[in-house]
C-alpha cells in the first residue's frame, strides 16, 4: 500500500518538474463585511434577504412560512395538524417552547434511535446554522437543536426554524460561518431528482416535503 | 495605410467572387487594397486534423507573406481564428518566429471587424432587396467573437429583410476534416441546420465563412431547397439590387 | 466480467488504464448508428435542450460568473501544481479525524483495497453512492468476484443497473432513456433486485421517482456498508464534500458503519475557503440548478463511523506529465460540455466508448487509456471543434486545443497522410497552387457529382460547390486586382 504511495508521489513529482506556479485571483464576491445580525446590517438589507430566500425556496417548492418569534409555537402546531403528523423527532436543544402547543408525541434522539424507529416516525423538528438567501439552502452542522444526520433524512417530513439572523447573502458567507469539522448538510428543497428527461421532480429519498418557517 | 487582403485557399480556388467582392467593398470604402501574391492557405486543415508540422510551414509561410502591412483583412471567421488563436500556439513563446507572429497577429482583422472597428463604418453603402438570414459560424462566434458587427453592418444594407435564424449559435457541422471522418454526425448536425434555415423562410443563407456555407449550401442544394448562400461580403460588395448575384441554387 | 483486467499484475506507468468500458469499434461507426436511432435521438435532444436552457439561465443570473469561473481555473491549476504536497496534507487531515487513507495506483489495486475493506466488515452486501471513479475501475463488477453485490441507489444509475446498460452520461447515466423505457425496465427488473416495482407503475416521473423509494427504502435501512466517491475533498481540513440531489447519498454516507470512498487524486482542493467557488459553479454548470438539493461534508470518521479514504491514480499522473492536455485534471465533472456539445447530443455518450463521454471524455479518455486502440485514437476526432464546450466549462478548460493537441499525436491512416502531404506540396508554393488552380478550371465540367473513396463521405449528404474557370489570384492578374 506505501508502495503505491510513494510510486504516486514520485510520479506527480516528476511530472510536476519545472511547471510554474499560477496565482489564484479572487475577484468574485466574497463573503459579506458585515455578518447581517450585527447591529450594523440595516433592517432592510435583512427585509430583502428574507425575501430572496423565501422566494427561492418556494422555487424549489418547499412550503415556507414567515412568522414573529411569539407565533412560531402556532404555526409550528398547525403545520404538524395539517400534516397530520403524529410522532415526530426532536433533536436535542431545539428551544421547548416551539413545539410546547403541537399536540403530536414528540420523541426524543435518546437512546439514538434506530434507522427502523427513524423510518416509522412521521417528521422531524429542527433548527439550522445558517442559510443563505441566493440559493435558497438551509445548513444543518449537527448543533443544537439539529441532531445527527440520519434524523434530518429518514422521516419524509422536515419541518426547519430559521431564525431571521442566520440568513446570510450568498454561499461566500455560509462557507465562512461553517466549521468544516462537525458534519454539514445543505438542504436546498425537498428530496428531486432530474434523472428522468433531465426534469426536475421532487421526491426521492429524502424527506419529500420540506416546510420552513422564518422567525423574524 | 497598407492594407493586404489575405482571401483564403479556399475563396481563391472555390469562391474568387468573395474576394473580388471585397476588393469591391474596400475601394468603394476608399481603402486600396493588396494582394500579397505569395500566400496561399492560414494551414488550419493540416493544423485541425493533426498535421503540425505542415502546419507550421504554411504558418511561417504566410507570416512571412503577410508581416509588413499596416492590416490584413481576412474574409472568413475562421482563418481569422487560426491566425489569431492557433499561430500564437504554433510558434511558441519566444523566438523570431514568435515576433513575427505577435505582429501579424495584431493588425490581422476578420472583414466586419476591419470595417466597423479600423474603418468605423456601419452603412456600406450596399443594396441588396432580399430575404436573409445570418448563421454566425462557430470561428466566428466564440473563436475571435465577432458579436454584432455582421449583423450591425447587415441591417444597414437597402432594402434588405434581415430575419433570425433559431439556434443560430449551433454548430453547422463542417468542421474542416470533420465533415469526412464522421460524416454521419456532421450530416445529421447540417440537417437540423438546413431545418432551421428553411422554416425562416430566408432565400438567402449568409455567413463569414465560404467553408461553412459549402457545407450547409450543399446539402440545401442536394434537397433542392430554392434557398441560396452568400458569403457576407458578397451581399455588403452589392451596390444595385442584384438578383442574380449568389451561386446557384444548384451545383449541377 | 472484465478478469482480465484483474488479477496479479505488477503496478507499472505502462500498464493500461481501465476506464469502465472496453475499447470497441471507433467512433465513428458508433456515431453512424447512434443518428440513426429515432428514440435515442429524440431523447437526447429534448434533454439536451431542456438542460442548456435551464444552464443558461442560472449561470446568466450570477453578475461574477466570469470572475468565478477564472478563480475556479486557477484554484484547480495551483492544486495541480502542487498535487504531492496537498494530497499529504489532505491525509494528513484525513488521519488525524479518525479515518483511513489508502492509496491505488490503478483500478484493480483500488478494488482490492475496496474488497479487502468490504469483506474485513463480514458484509457481502454494499450500497453505493453514484461516483464516476468506482465507474472508472469497474467497481462492482470487480466486487461480484468477491462475492460482494453491490447495489446502484442513484436512480440513473439504477435504471443503468437493473437495465443491464451502460452509462452515457456523467450526471445524468441513463438519459438516453425516457420515461416510458424507464417504466418498462422498472416493471420488468426490479423484482430480481429486491422488492418489485408496483403492480400499477405509469410513466409518470413522480411515480417512476416513488417506485425506487419503495425498491431502496429498506435497503438503506440495513445495510451495512457503502461506498461513495466524492467532487472534492479539503486538503486543509480533511473534509470530503458529495452533491447529489434524490438523497441517496445522504443515506449511503449516513446510515452504514463503514464508508469507504474512492477518489480520484485531482479532486483534492487546497483550503476550505475554496468550496465557496465551486459550490456556485458546479450546481449551476451541472444541472442547471442554484444549488442541487443535498450537500454532505464529513471530516474523517464521523457519527461513530468507520472511513476509509482510497486515493486513485489510474493514469491521472500520466495526464499530469503532459504540458497541454494536464487542464483536463481540472474537470469537476459537471457535464455542461456534454449538454452543450452538438456531437454528443446526436450520438449519445455510448459511442465514446468509455464511462466519460462527450467532449471532456473525448481529451481525458486517450489520455488516460493512451491511443493504442482504434476508438482512443478516434476520439479527439469526435467533435467539430466548434467550441460550445470551452464557452461552458465552469474550469475554463480549453478542450478544442487540447483536441487539437492529441490530434497531433495520433497516428494518421495513410490516405489520408498521403492526401495531407500532397494538400501540403501544392499549398508550400503559391506557383503550384496557381497550376493547380488552372488544371481544376479547366477540368471543371469533368468533376464528377459524387466522390470517390473517402471523399465520398461529402457527396453523399452535399452537393459540391462549382469550379469556377478562374481563380482569385488570376482574376487579380488579369484585372490588376479589377482596375482594368
Amino acid at each position: 500500500m506505501s508502495r503505491s504511495r510513494d510510486l504516486i508521489l514520485a510520479r506527480v513529482r516528476a511530472a510536476l518538474a519545472g511547471v510554474p506556479d499560477v496565482e489564484i485571483p479572487r475577484a468574485y464576491r466574497g463573503p459579506s463585511e458585515t455578518p447581517p445580525e450585527t447591529p450594523s446590517a440595516t433592517p432592510s438589507e435583512t427585509q430583502g434577504e428574507i425575501r430572496l430566500f423565501e422566494e427561492r425556496l418556494r422555487d424549489y417548492r418547499a412550503v415556507v412560512h414567515v412568522v414573529a418569534e411569539a407565533a412560531v409555537p402556532e404555526r409550528v402546531a398547525r403545520s404538524l395538524a395539517e400534516r397530520g403528523a403524529r410522532r415526530v423527532a426532536v433533536p436535542g436543544g431545539f428551544p421547548a417552547a416551539w413545539p410546547a402547543a403541537a399536540r403530536a408525541e414528540l420523541v426524543a434522539d435518546e437512546p439514538p434511535l434506530t434507522a427502523a424507529d427513524l423510518d416509522a416516525l412521521d417528521g422531524v423538528l429542527t433548527t439550522c446554522a445558517v442559510a443563505v438567501a441566493d440559493t435558497g439552502t438551509i445548513v444543518l452542522d449537527a448543533g443544537p437543536g439539529q441532531g445527527r444526520r440520519a434524523l434530518s433524512l429518514v422521516p419524509d417530513y422536515h419541518l426547519c426554524v430559521v431564525r431571521a439572523g442566520q440568513i446570510v447573502a450568498g454561499v461566500p458567507d455560509a462557507v465562512a460561518r461553517l466549521d468544516p469539522v462537525r458534519p454539514l448538510t445543505w438542504i436546498s428543497g425537498p428530496s428531486a431528482t432530474s434523472d428522468i428527461e433531465l426534469n426536475r421532480v421532487e421526491g426521492v429519498h429524502g424527506p419529500r416535503t420540506l416546510e420552513v418557517l422564518i422567525v423574524t | 495605410m497598407r492594407v493586404a487582403l489575405f482571401v483564403t485557399c479556399v475563396n481563391d480556388t472555390l469562391f474568387p467572387g468573395t474576394g473580388r467582392a471585397v476588393v469591391t467593398l474596400l475601394r468603394r470604402l476608399g481603402v486600396d487594397v493588396e494582394f500579397p501574391r505569395g500566400q496561399t492557405c492560414c494551414g488550419q486543415m493540416h493544423a485541425n486534423t493533426g498535421y503540425r508540422d505542415e502546419a507550421v510551414r504554411l504558418a511561417r509561410r504566410s507570416v512571412a507573406v503577410l508581416r509588413g502591412y499596416d492590416a490584413v483583412v481576412v474574409p472568413s471567421g475562421s482563418c481569422a481564428a487560426m491566425i489569431r488563436e492557433q499561430y500564437p500556439k504554433l510558434a511558441g513563446p519566444s523566438g523570431p518566429f514568435a515576433d513575427a507572429v505577435d505582429r501579424v497577429v495584431a493588425v490581422t482583422y476578420e472583414l466586419t471587424e476591419f470595417l466597423v472597428d479600423v474603418l468605423g463604418v456601419t452603412d456600406v453603402g450596399a443594396s441588396f432587396p432580399h430575404r436573409v438570414t445570418y448563421h454566425p459560424t462557430c470561428h466566428s462566434l466564440r473563436g475571435i467573437h465577432l458579436g454584432d458587427r455582421p449583423l450591425t453592418l447587415l441591417r444597414q444594407v437597402k432594402g434588405l429583410d434581415l430575419v433570425p435564424l433559431p439556434g443560430a449559435e449551433e454548430c453547422c457541422g463542417f468542421g474542416g476534416t470533420f465533415a469526412l471522418k464522421n460524416a454521419d454526425v456532421s450530416a445529421a448536425m447540417c440537417a437540423d441546420k438546413v431545418r432551421a434555415v428553411l422554416d425562416t423562410g430566408a432565400e438567402v443563407l449568409c455567413a463569414a465563412d465560404n467553408s461553412c456555407l459549402m457545407h450547409i449550401g450543399g446539402m440545401l442544394a442536394r434537397q433542392n431547397s430554392g434557398v441560396r448562400v452568400m458569403h457576407l461580403a458578397e451581399i455588403l460588395g452589392a451596390a444595385e439590387p442584384a438578383g442574380a448575384a449568389g451561386r446557384p441554387v444548384s451545383a449541377r | 466480467m472484465r478478469s482480465g483486467e484483474r488479477g496479479e499484475r505488477p503496478v507499472s506507468a505502462a500498464s493500461v488504464t481501465f476506464l469502465g468500458m472496453p475499447a470497441t469499434r471507433p467512433f465513428p461507426r458508433n456515431a453512424a448508428r447512434a443518428v440513426r436511432d429515432s428514440q435515442l435521438r429524440f431523447n437526447l435532444r429534448k434533454a439536451t435542450r431542456t438542460i442548456r436552457a435551464r444552464r443558461a439561465s442560472v449561470v446568466a443570473e450570477v453578475p461574477d460568473w466570469a470572475a468565478l469561473r477564472d478563480a475556479g481555473r486557477a484554484i484547480k491549476e495551483h492544486t495541480l501544481r502542487n498535487l504531492d504536497r496537498y494530497l499529504l496534507q489532505l491525509e494528513e487531515a484525513v488521519t488525524a479525524a479518525g479515518g483511513h487513507v489508502h492509496w491505488a495506483a490503478d483500478a484493480a489495486e483500488a478494488n482490492e483495497i475496496v474488497a479487502g475493506l468490504v469483506k474485513a466488515t463480514g458484509e457481502t452486501e454494499v450500497v453505493k453512492v453514484k461516483s464516476m471513479a468506482t465507474q472508472e475501475i469497474g467497481l462492482n463488477e470487480a466486487l461480484l468476484e468477491y462475492g460482494i453485490t453491490a447495489y446502484e441507489t442513484d436512480l440513473a444509475e439504477l435504471i443503468v443497473q437493473l437495465g443491464d446498460d451502460r452509462p452515457s452520461h456523467i450526471v445524468v447515466p441513463a438519459i438516453h432513456r425516457n420515461r416510458a423505457e424507464i417504466r418498462e425496465i422498472f416493471a420488468g427488473r426490479m423484482a430480481g433486485w429486491g422488492r418489485p416495482a408496483p403492480e400499477d407503475l405509469t410513466d409518470d416521473p413522480a411515480a417512476l421517482a416513488e417506485a425506487a423509494r419503495l425498491h431502496l427504502r429498506e435497503r438503506f435501512l440495513k445495510t451495512k456498508v457503502a461506498i461513495s466517491g466524492a467532487n472534492f475533498a479539503v486538503a486543509e481540513t480533511g473534509t470530503l464534500v458529495v452533491l447529489e440531489s434524490e438523497g441517496n447519498g445522504r443515506m449511503c454516507l449516513t446510515l452504514p458503519t463503514t464508508l469507504i470512498s474512492v477518489v480520484g487524486i485531482e479532486k483534492v482542493l487546497p483550503s476550505w475557503r475554496d468550496l465557496e467557488v465551486f459550490l456556485q459553479l458546479l450546481p449551476r454548470s451541472s444541472t442547471g440548478e442554484r444549488m442541487n438539493p443535498y450537500t454532505s461534508m464529513w471530516t474523517g470518521a464521523t457519527e461513530g463511523q468507520e472511513f476509509h479514504l482510497v486515493l486513485l491514480d489510474n493514469g491521472r499522473t500520466r495526464v499530469l506529465a503532459d504540458e497541454v492536455g494536464r487542464q483536463a485534471l481540472r474537470c469537476i465533472r459537471c457535464s455542461a460540455c456534454l449538454n452543450v456539445c452538438p456531437v454528443y447530443e446526436r450520438t449519445g455518450g455510448h459511442a465514446y466508448g468509455s464511462v466519460y463521454p462527450g467532449p471532456i471524455g473525448a481529451i481525458l479518455t486517450p489520455q488516460l487509456r493512451g491511443m493504442s486502440s482504434e476508438l482512443d485514437r478516434s476520439l479527439p476526432y469526435a467533435s467539430s471543434l466548434c467550441g460550445a464546450c470551452y464557452d461552458v466549462c465552469p474550469v475554463a478548460i480549453d478542450i478544442p486545443s487540447v483536441l487539437v493537441d492529441l490530434r497531433a499525436r495520433s497516428p494518421h491512416p495513410w490516405p489520408e497522410r498521403a492526401g495531407m502531404a500532397a494538400a501540403g506540396w501544392v499549398l508550400r508554393r503559391s506557383g503550384r497552387l496557381a497550376r493547380m488552380q488552372r488544371i481544376g478550371g479547366r477540368l471543371r465540367n469533368l468533376a464528377p457529382r459524387r466522390l470517390p473513396g473517402p471523399l465520398a463521405a461529402w457527396t453523399d449528404t452535399r452537393d459540391l460547390p462549382e469550379i469556377p474557370p478562374e481563380s482569385f489570384r488570376d482574376w487579380w492578374d488579369r484585372t490588376d486586382g479589377g482596375r482594368r
